[in-house]
């Protein structure tokens, strides 16, 4: 096995585009389901509608780039707001169930044949985000160290989505050690408690929704520009699914959970595949008993068992504390 | 770790039984990919003709156009395509020749996926041009008795998940894999095994209810004696199902299949509507299925139990009912009839790996409507989306029909939560 080939690829899953979306993702989620205790399993469609909002606005409107970044985000509150309402007085399995449809409500939508010159259907939106390229500092060339070496674009994309994930993570940081933190972790811990002292849970609740919302349309923002495209099915729900393994994985209501998480969920799945190819090839032990297409499955049913075994067996993760989890209220 | 042994033979089952499609999805490689097809124009009366000159542009998922096929004198087109991968395929409805129109306007573009080595054949149904005023009546008609069959075929699968969450608490999100696995399972004995449907389908029940009864005696139960909490295993029931979907997609493929028997039917002329055989035949057997669960639940000692434990499992386990074996049986109950669901879900719309999870959104929807926790509900709630989601199709585009359905649960959990035959308690 070639296995300075199979390290290189992991070293850079791990740092690559994929890491820093679910990153970002995931950060959003340890807003809501880490700190706050919302389920919301509707991740993926605040990342759609941020995306959508950037794509829309430049192509179907016409509006320069930056105005779209904050129609994205402007969608991302109004989503929030609209999910929030009928929702945040619910129990967390009907949050779960109405998040979820909700983000199905958007992708359906975008890709229906009624909205084709708005949204471009199923094949969506492309060339929107020329402006952020055009603004590139790095000159063209190959910028990395050692295994990762990537083009001045993806460069360009890595260092400002990075340095979304410091500054959001700093953020969070801030946030938490703030009275307000304070207040949103102890609704976690106890509803009634802090409704009892004269908070207004049903307030505090919607603003993390919000907060936790546009970070994921940042990472739906860091999504299409990266490809310079938008597809609806680029945001179908295991896309939620990934980020709640991340998250889980690398520790709910530690702010290094969500990088920890992403680093290690890409390597991992990075190694896998690529050992699973490296057994699958015709002179590997298992000779032809996946395609390659194949392959790219098995990648989905190892973080659907891997979310099953967290779950099971450490619900904190790597980092986390098990008595920081919102699991057992109903 | 020997609890869970349960669960990996179960899967082990699962893997060995659909074995066989890795090595029939090999032998389809081979020469170059290319999509093809014919375009011919199917009358009402008449014999079918081939339309020449039809232009049908492809282009990949991301928009890059790959070329124009244009069909020939037997309405045949064939176009090489650069590898395997996602495409789309758009008619061009304007090269159709007067008074030939797609069958449904908003399929004028296809999105098809096209395996290695595969000639990846595309239907674009050809009739007279869209539905025409006076024929709404009957049009409504027509998706009336679909939308009772859809709304049946929900209520099978969903009275399952509302006993599941009535007596255990647990939201089921793997439950619709548990209708593709019914489904699925029957097209393997009915395809691959050539035995007919209706044995087939006797058949997928009874794995269906193995199933249920494995997954709770290997994963749910010792679960529960863990003391895992509730949110715990909702997640938990994500991964779940996330993963048996892509073991389906993993050993099925990603096609969509018929079964072997009663895939096509002509219609039978009832007054205004056309209805297909199979459509009443499934609303028939759905109406016995459901009326013999009531009467399990209203009658026997056992459905007593089910439903005395939904209401309140201490109570129930103090009055001397053994809750476990309540919740082992309502497992291959629940898990029984949404393998049934499977089945004519299958028969009504093909069988697909991802069937079954694209119905949990509208099973909650039925659930939740009728009240979460209540069999009768269940069933009332699940009816009226079916119904309402097939006819809203008069008005909006088909491909948005779930979108309503999945509002309707959204309206509901602002109006009344508790759903229509719930009772009135604290849902948050």
């Amino acid at each position: 096995m070639n296995w300075e080939g199979i390290l290189g690829a992991a070293a850079r899953a791990a740092v690559g585009r994929d890491a820093v979306v679910f990153c970002l993702a995931a950060i959003g989620l340890n807003m809501h389901f880490g700190y706050t205790g919302l389920l919301n399993f509707g991740q993926a469609g605040f990342m759609a509608i941020g995306a959508y909002g950037l794509a829309v606005a430049v192509n179907t409107i016409g509006l320069p780039m930056w105005i779209g970044l904050i129609v994205g985000l402007a969608a991302a509150v109004v989503l929030a707001l609209l999910l929030g309402v009928p929702t945040l007085r619910l129990r967390a399995d009907y949050l779960a169930i109405v998040t979820i449809a909700a983000a199905e409500i958007l992708r359906l939508t975008f890709r229906s044949v009624a909205l084709r010159d708005v949204t471009g259907g199923s094949s969506g939106l492309t060339q929107f985000a020329r402006d952020f390229y055009t603004i590139n500092p790095y000159s063209s060339g190959t910028y990395g160290l050692w295994l990762v070496r990537v083009d001045e674009r993806v460069a360009w994309v890595l260092t400002v989505g990075w340095g979304l994930v410091i500054l959001l993570s700093l953020m969070m940081y801030l946030l938490m050690h703030s009275p307000w933190g304070r207040v949103i972790k102890s609704i976690r811990e106890d509803e009634d408690a802090a409704r009892s002292l004269g908070k207004n849970v049903y307030f505090y609740k919607m603003q993390s929704l919000i907060l936790g919302g546009v970070i994921g349309a940042i990472a739906g923002f860091i999504t299409s520009i990266s490809s310079q495209s938008v597809q609806p099915d680029t945001y179908s729900t295991p896309v939620t699914f990934f980020a709640y393994v991340i998250l889980i994985l690398g520790g709910t209501a530690r702010i290094f959970g969500p990088i920890a998480g992403a680093m290690i969920f890409w390597a991992l799945l990075s190694l896998t595949n690529s050992v699973l190819r490296a057994a699958v090839a015709p002179d590997g032990p298992l000779p032809g008993l996946l395609s390659g297409t194949q392959i790219g499955q098995v990648r989905f049913v190892l973080v659907g068992v891997s979310l099953m075994l967290l779950m099971i067996f450490r619900p904190q993760g790597i980092f986390g504390d098990r008595k920081e989890l919102a699991l057992d209220e109903r | 770790m020997r609890r869970f042994l349960w669960l990996v033979l179960a899967l082990a089952c699962t893997v060995t039984f659909f074995g066989p499609a890795v090595a029939q999805a090999q032998e389809e490689e081979g020469a170059g990919e290319a999509v093809r097809g014919s375009i011919v124009q199917r009358p009402e009366e008449g014999e079918p003709e081939p339309v020449e000159g039809v232009e049908i542009r492809i282009s990949t998922a991301a928009g890059e156009e790959i070329g124009v096929a244009t069909s020939d004198a037997e309405g045949n087109y064939l176009l090489e395509l650069p590898g395997p991968g996602d495409y789309v395929a758009e008619l061009n409805q304007e090269s159709l020749p007067e008074g030939v129109g797609l069958t449904n306007p908003d399929r004028a573009t296809l999105e098809f996926t096209v395996a290695s080595g595969q000639q990846r054949p595309l239907l674009f149904p050809l009739g007279e041009g869209a539905a025409r005023g006076g024929r709404r009546l009957g049009a409504f008609l027509s998706l009336l008795v679909s939308g009772i069959t859809f709304g049946f075929i929900i209520a099978m699968a969903a009275v399952g998940l509302s006993l599941i969450f009535g007596t255990t608490g647990l939201v089921n999100f793997a439950h619709g894999d548990l209708v593709t696995f019914g489904a699925l399972v029957a097209w393997w004995i009915n395809v691959r095994g050539g035995i007919h449907l209706v044995p087939a389908t006797i058949l997928a029940v009874i794995v269906g209810i193995v199933g249920g009864l494995a997954l709770n005696a290997g994963l749910w139960r010792p679960l529960r004696h863990r003391g895992t909490g509730l949110i715990a295993q909702l997640v938990i029931s994500i991964g779940l199902g996330l993963a048996l979907r892509y073991i389906y997609l993993i050993v099925f493929g990603g096609r969509t299949a018929p079964y072997a028997q009663y895939a096509v039917q002509r219609g039978l002329e009832l007054g205004l509507v056309r209805v297909a055989p199979k459509d009443l035949v499934t609303i028939a057997l759905s109406i016995v299925v459901l009326v013999g669960v009531a009467l399990v639940l209203q009658k026997t000692k056992i459905g007593k139990a089910m439903r005395a434990v939904s209401d309140n499992a201490d109570l129930a386990a103090s009055s001397g009912i053994n809750v476990e074996r309540v919740i082992q049986f309502v497992w291959g109950f629940g898990a029984g009839l949404a393998a049934l669901g499977g089945v004519l879900f299958g028969l009504n719309q093909q069988v697909h790996w991802e069937m079954g999870s694209l119905l949990l959104l509208l099973m909650f929807a039925g659930v939740t409507l009728g009240g979460l926790g209540t069999a009768y509900g269940a069933l009332v709630g699940s009816l009226v989306i079916g119904i309402f989601v097939q006819t809203s199709t008069m008005i909006i585009p088909p491909e948005m029909k779930e979108v309503g359905g999945l509002l309707v649960l959204i309206l509901v959990l602002l109006v009344r939560p508790q759903g229509i035959l719930g009772r009135a308690e604290r849902v948050g």
